[in-house]
């Protein structure tokens, strides 16, 4: 027994590491002095520790800790990408004037970003229901805390007010959900779920308002219609750089949950048809049901980000969006579909950073978030502008930039897996997105600023950043074969 | 052919040179202008001697179209290979560039429309710097789209001019230059759509076994989209004379048709052209139109025969009911620049009649009307450009007499115009006679209506000439100057042109006749 959990602690370093700068932060808050930014560049440190960890883990694929937790390609993956959002939160909250007012509390706040990490590495890798459910509260409550994070803004407090009522009404229904199936199925595990599954066990009702209540947990944290409405409003709400790690990192990690929980429990494991691809277990069809909130997603989504005004509630929209683009590779049922989520996650998670990132930098140093405000800045802020251009391009699909090969791998993975009208619809929204995102270029230059019109001057250092986020989404958009090399190779999941 | 300058084939110098001037562009001071427009100027007319040389070295006897061997200046290297994915085989996306003679004429279209282009940009005052980067950015995916046969660069090239004229027409333009600029932008988006939608199909329809592997390999080489032996059982777009294969002709089509314009896609010219700055609406009209009607030529035609067939009759009737009602339309309105923008709606649906016909005479009609039109609308554009940088305006009855104030200049207007009148002798008469004979062949009724559209054309193209050029000299006309030594030099190759072809245009008929019978061939046998 001893000897099993020492062989399994050789798999769980990156997790170990991330709970020591926990606790190295606690220590360091108590220590330093309020006003330095001591505690970002140790969490920095340690993700950057946990991430070479992560990736030291290459090619290892097994189950470790009881079967609770899967060490394999899959869950790698997800957890670089989470180690690089994480990253440029960090980065970006370094530079954030919204916490100017609250920089005694900065220790606290990289806490609850290392809590969060800590909960979301462990969404990805879960084979358990008990460790998933854990896994997805963790999540949840760091979360709750950072969008109230602000709290003497009457916006943030009320978003964490509204998030903690939803989420933790979803998080029951989810929970009862996993306990119909732990019923029906008498275990926790996710493969002897499975086994049991594939044998039949004659309660299709019940399995079926099971998946149905699972889906409203895990639609909550993608933020997928219809279980959005949550979204926009904490989205608007909270400090923007929590709102970028909820919009990119937490979505990151319920796909990762949601990827493998449904394709490792309710698919038949017996082997992989002729045509390549899987078919679910008898009874239960939740790709039907994914495919319609996908659509409506993708609908709900790009309707609405039309009339936004508000930067951060326009990406909440074009969040909601994406989740139905992204839930498209997962209805197809076969590695194509989950490798084309994997590609548009790694490229998501550039172009959507940057987007939050200079609408950040302009909040800061134009005070302002409304699109209609932006008028002019691209000729007071060209390089930031040119940017931000850039990402809402990427955002739209368009060549040569990263965000189009990822629409291009989800919508061909989707049309060889014959979902035409799944197509059609995404293929009817991107134009449908393409005005809302315009619109924002449309200000930045085809208008003369109103007051002041010099050119304003912004620290090096957010150019670097800026350059870090620009840069991977313009040559992903050219050269992109690494990156789906790796999704490839990290579709393995064990046991699948 | 082997031609390389400094290990790299002349096509990649020819389209990305232009991203070369641009990064030095972006590099040199706002306030250097001058450089910036001399980088320019450099640039493409480094591009306009590469086209020369491509010119005189083409080998006019290669088909091209649907067989690799013979197309020339190729260069292919694997850009993304993904090896064995599960299922689907291995991916392959290749940086493949060739010519034929589809495309060569194109090419040189484009780098000398490009470089007078840059001229005629001489006096744009506004941001220089941007203007400059963002015109050369627009060159390099127009070039690119002539030479790309690869699908998926071929929708990179595509896909990477609409931001650029976005901005250039939005940033530079005239008084509603942001609804036509969004305008513009959101038809071809529309299009880019349908076209990315139907080539993920084709590409999952689409394997070739590789001959030194045996593995079969999924690709976006167009060539292979062309032979029917390389398409999957039960792929989507497998097969003959499907419903899919219809679908698929039909969205490629409308993206196509979006560009050309054709009617009823046209709206958006009209206002673009209004708006846009005079080297963009010479652009515009002059590379952009004809992309459209070469992706009809390079994809629509060769890789879905059977549908092209089916729709012949289809595409014809909208090529005439483009005559007509661009003429009609050219005719009543009271702005210059509209009036060419109607008329370009008139001539390209010449060229959609003419290779509709699906014969030599038709198509090499069609392909030198392209051509021709490029030159002519051109000429017509700089024209109108000269008009309204001395007065201001663009209306038609708000000039008169011009010819006495300004001889020179009306001398080379009026080249363009009968040009485009169809007058014997200049270059627009041989194409046209051609495009309306093949397709006399192919629809004798449509064919005879539409070639009454060439009256109306008379009609708005000599009223125009009376109304502006003619009469007594207005107020208005009284103080302008007459060309300037850098105008004459946008016009003069131009006029050349229009001329020599007019009168000899066996050198560009030669250039693409083999590979034009090749095509109607390769049509008319369902892709053999």
């Amino acid at each position: 027994m001893i000897e099993h959990t020492l062989h399994s602690i050789g798999f769980f370093i990156p997790e170990i590491i991330l709970v020591l700068t926990l606790c190295v932060l606690i220590i360091a808050d108590m220590a330093a002095k309020t006003e330095s930014q001591v505690g970002g560049w140790i969490l920095l440190a340690g993700l950057l520790l946990a991430g070479v960890f992560t990736v030291l883990q290459t090619g290892v694929s097994e189950l470790v800790f009881y079967d609770m937790i899967a060490a394999d390609p899959f869950s790698r993956f997800f957890k670089v990408l989470l180690i690089l959002s994480g990253i440029f939160v960090v980065l970006f909250s370094m530079q954030n004037r919204e916490f100017d007012e609250y920089r005694e509390r900065m220790g606290e706040y990289y806490m609850l970003i290392t809590g969060m990490m800590i909960g979301m590495f462990f969404m990805v890798s879960s084979t358990n229901l008990l460790l998933i459910y854990l896994a997805f509260e963790v999540t949840s409550i760091s979360s709750y805390v950072l969008a109230g994070f602000t709290k003497r803004q009457r916006k943030s407090a009320e978003a964490s007010m509204k998030y903690i009522i939803y989420g933790a009404v979803s998080s029951g229904i989810m929970l009862y959900g996993l306990s119909l199936l732990v019923g029906v199925t008498a275990s926790t595990d996710i493969y002897t779920i499975n086994a049991a599954l594939a044998e039949g066990i004659g309660q299709d009702l019940i399995l079926n308002v099971s998946v149905v209540m699972i889906i409203v947990g895990m639609g909550f944290k993608i933020a997928v219609v219809p279980f959005h409405f949550w979204a926009p409003d904490i989205y608007e709400g909270a400090p923007i750089t929590v709102t970028a790690i909820l919009a990119v990192g937490s979505k990151i990690a319920a796909f990762g949950l949601l990827i493998r929980f449904f394709t490792i429990t309710f698919v038949d494991s017996s082997g992989i048809s002729e045509s390549g691809l899987w078919s679910v277990v008898d009874g239960v069809h939740w790709e039907i049901l994914l495919a319609g909130m996908a659509a409506l997603a993708m609908i709900v989504g790009n309707l609405t980000a039309l009339r936004q005004d508000n930067i951060k509630r326009m990406l909440a929209y074009s969040s909601i969006a994406h989740a139905g683009y992204l839930l498209m590779g997962l209805v197809i049922l076969a590695e194509q579909g989950i490798s084309s989520i994997l590609i548009y996650l790694f490229i998501y998670l550039f172009m959507n950073l940057g987007a939050f990132y200079v609408a950040m930098l302009f909040s800061n140093r134009f005070n302002t978030e409304s699109i209609e405000k932006y008028k002019g800045l691209g000729f007071r802020a060209p390089l930031q502008s040119v940017g931000l251009t850039i990402f809402l391009i990427s955002l739209t699909g368009l060549p040569p930039t990263g965000g189009f090969i990822a629409k291009l791998y989800i919508f061909g993975a989707a049309i060889s897996g014959g979902w035409i009208w799944l197509v059609a619809v995404a293929g009817i929204t991107t134009i449908i997105s393409l005005f809302y995102y315009i619109r924002v270029v449309r200000n930045m230059f085809f208008f003369k600023p109103e007051g002041e019109s010099e050119k304003v001057q912004f620290h090096y250092s957010s150019t670097v950043v800026l350059m870090l986020l620009l840069i991977p989404t313009l040559i992903l958009g050219i050269y992109f074969e690494p990156v789906l090399e790796f999704a490839k190779h990290s579709i393995q999941m064990f046991g699948v | 052919m082997e031609f390389q300058i400094f290990g790299l084939g002349i096509l990649t110098w020819l389209v990305f040179i232009p991203i070369v001037g641009m990064a030095i562009i972006l590099l040199l001071p706002d306030k250097n202008r001058n450089a910036i427009r001399w980088t320019a100027v450099t640039v493409t007319g480094i591009q306009v001697i590469l086209a020369g040389i491509i010119f005189f070295i083409f080998d006019r006897e290669k088909l091209g179209i649907n067989d690799a061997d013979s197309f020339q200046f190729i260069e292919q290297f694997s850009w993304i290979t993904v090896e064995a994915v599960p299922w689907v085989g291995r991916i392959e996306i290749s940086y493949f560039l060739g010519l034929d003679g589809l495309s060569v004429l194109m090419v040189i279209l484009t780098s000398l429309i490009g470089f007078i282009g840059v001229i005629s940009s001489w006096n744009i005052d506004k941001m220089v710097k941007g203007y400059f980067a963002l015109y050369l950015l627009l060159v390099t995916g127009m070039m690119g789209v002539f030479v790309a046969l690869d699908f998926f660069l071929f929708f990179i090239f595509w896909e990477a001019m609409l931001l650029p004229m976005y901005f250039l027409i939005g940033l530079w333009g005239g008084p509603r230059r942001e609804y036509a600029a969004i305008k513009f932008f959101l038809y071809t988006f529309v299009g880019g759509i349908l076209m990315l939608l139907t080539m993920l199909a084709l590409y999952f329809s689409v394997a070739y076994t590789d001959p030194a592997t045996g593995q079969s390999v999924h690709t976006f080489n167009i060539l292979h989209m062309m032979n029917p032996s390389n398409y999957v059982e039960g792929g989507l777009l497998s097969g003959v004379d499907t419903t899919w294969r219809y679908v698929a002709w039909m969205a490629l089509f409308i993206n196509f048709a979006i560009k050309i314009p054709l009617f009823p896609f046209h709206t958006w010219l009209p206002d673009a052209h209004v708006e846009a700055p005079t080297p963009i609406s010479v652009i515009l009209a002059g590379v952009l139109l004809k992309l459209g009607t070469y992706g009809l030529l390079r994809i629509n035609f060769p890789i879905f025969p059977d549908a092209t067939m089916y729709f012949m009759y289809f595409m014809a009737t909208l090529g005439a009911i483009s005559i007509i009602y661009g003429a009609f339309c050219a005719m009543a309105q009271t702005d210059f620049k509209k009036l060419i923008a109607y008329s370009s709606v008139s001539h390209m649906g010449i060229v959609v009649l003419g290779i509709a016909a699906l014969n030599t005479q038709g198509m090499v009609g069609g392909v030198l009307q392209m051509f021709n039109h490029g030159i002519i609308t051109a000429v017509l554009f700089l024209a109108v450009g000269v008009l309204y940088d001395r007065a201001h305006t663009r209306g038609l009855n708000d000039f008169g007499g011009v010819a006495n104030q300004m001889p020179k200049y009306t001398g080379i207007a009026m080249i363009g115009m009968f040009a485009a009148l169809g007058l014997p002798g200049l270059n627009g008469f041989v194409s046209e006679l051609f495009s309306f004979l093949g397709a006399f062949e192919s629809y004798r009724w449509i064919t005879m209506i539409a070639v009454t559209g060439i009256i109306i054309t008379a009609a708005y193209i000599l009223w125009t000439i009376q109304r502006v050029f003619l009469g007594e000299k207005s107020e208005r006309v009284k103080n302008l100057t007459d060309l300037t030594p850098r105008e004459y030099l946008a016009f003069l190759p131009l006029i050349i042109l229009i001329i020599l072809l007019g009168i000899y245009p066996a050198p560009a008929i030669e250039l693409m006749n083999s590979s034009l019978s090749h095509l109607v061939e390769v049509v008319l046998n369902g892709g053999q």
